[in-house]
């Protein structure tokens, strides 16, 4: 199974058709195949936070939105989450990468790593984590759950 | 003149319009002076306005028109190089520039001083930008509406309140009736 093509699939399946991206090693494979896909608008952001808001707009356009960030940034969007997607209710799946997990080799990654459970469970944020690629399985049904 | 007598003015141009306009002070004004359902109303997240109104562009056909302010196009930078390598010609971004954070007690940004946000975003790689003088804000709007091209526009006004109520609405009452405005 191609995990980046998997993830895209399930994506267009779920008629996600913007998404926004900051750069992470871990999912550069995904940022890439959503990036040639022709069903996929990619917009690269400079800022999670920007990218919530681009989110935002497409989703009040018509379009199902999702961004794809790292865990390290978590912080800057805490603001952003709460002043807006949650409090105008809009959904939004965010395929986090979890760096600063085991074999993790930046210590400073691991710093906002410890937060990031805890930053999302602050904000009641359902959170799946994927431990072992076949925990990429269940991505369909939580798209689905997401746009409910 | 400041914002508000902008708003005042431009408000007929607006009025058939979809509108995301800025938190604070520039919504609540825009609120008490023509209330549509064609107008989002941010009450926080300051500085996401030209996003929101960037992703509402590229997802659909009708001209978006962001109010914005020199304080939160500069919290949020990054919008300018994002805005001007995805284009949507449907998109008119105006920056009211009164080179004050007004929402807070109007202290001076650093737009009212060295820095030029007309010049940032042609430097972003916007292409077409306009500075302008208060006055010519109607003007100028109606003519990024009728060239149908991605705009930026930095009007240049005095920095300055209206006392307005703020608003009560419930954003998901906003953002519903926005959306229905969207599709209608």
């Amino acid at each position: 199974m191609n995990i980046d093509k998997k993830i895209a699939d399930d994506l267009v399946a779920n008629d996600i058709s913007f998404v926004t991206t900051v750069p992470c090693k871990q999912l550069a494979g995904v940022i890439a195949e959503i990036d040639q896909r022709d069903d996929i608008f990619h917009i690269p952001s400079n800022k999670e936070d920007e990218g919530m808001g681009l989110c935002a707009g497409a989703w009040m356009g018509g379009k199902r939105p999702a961004i794809i960030m790292q865990n390290t940034a978590i912080g800057v969007t805490i603001n952003t989450l709460a002043t807006l997607i949650q409090y105008y209710r809009m959904p939004l799946p965010m395929l986090i990468s979890y760096r600063g997990e085991l074999r993790e080799p930046v210590a400073c990654q691991v710093e906002m790593a410890v937060h990031t459970k805890a930053l999302l469970a602050q904000l009641n944020i359902p959170t799946y984590h994927f431990h072992h690629r076949s925990d990429v399985e269940e991505l369909d049904n939580i798209l689905k759950y997401t746009f409910m | 003149m400041i914002r508000s007598e902008i708003l005042k003015e431009i408000a007929p141009i607006l009025r058939d319009q979809l509108v995301v306009c800025n938190i604070g002070i520039p919504s609540q004004e825009l609120h008490a002076i023509d209330d549509q359902p064609t107008n989002f109303y941010m009450l926080g997240t300051m500085g996401l306005a030209s996003s929101i109104g960037l992703g509402l562009a590229l997802s659909q056909p009708k001209p978006v028109i962001v109010i914005d302010g020199d304080g939160s196009i500069l919290t949020n930078l990054g919008t300018l190089p994002t805005i001007a390598n995805n284009v949507a010609e449907n998109y008119i971004l105006l920056i009211i520039d009164n080179g004050s954070y007004g929402s807070t007690g109007d202290q001076p940004t650093y737009a009212g001083r060295k820095t030029s946000l007309s010049k940032m975003a042609q430097a972003a790689g916007c292409e077409r930008v306009i500075e302008c003088d208060a006055a010519e804000t109607g003007r100028v709007l109606q003519e990024a509406l009728d060239a149908k091209q991605m705009t930026i526009i930095v009007s240049k006004c005095e920095s300055g309140n209206a006392k307005m109520p703020v608003i009560t609405m419930d954003p998901v009452v906003i953002r519903d009736r926005f959306m229905k405005a969207v599709q209608a």
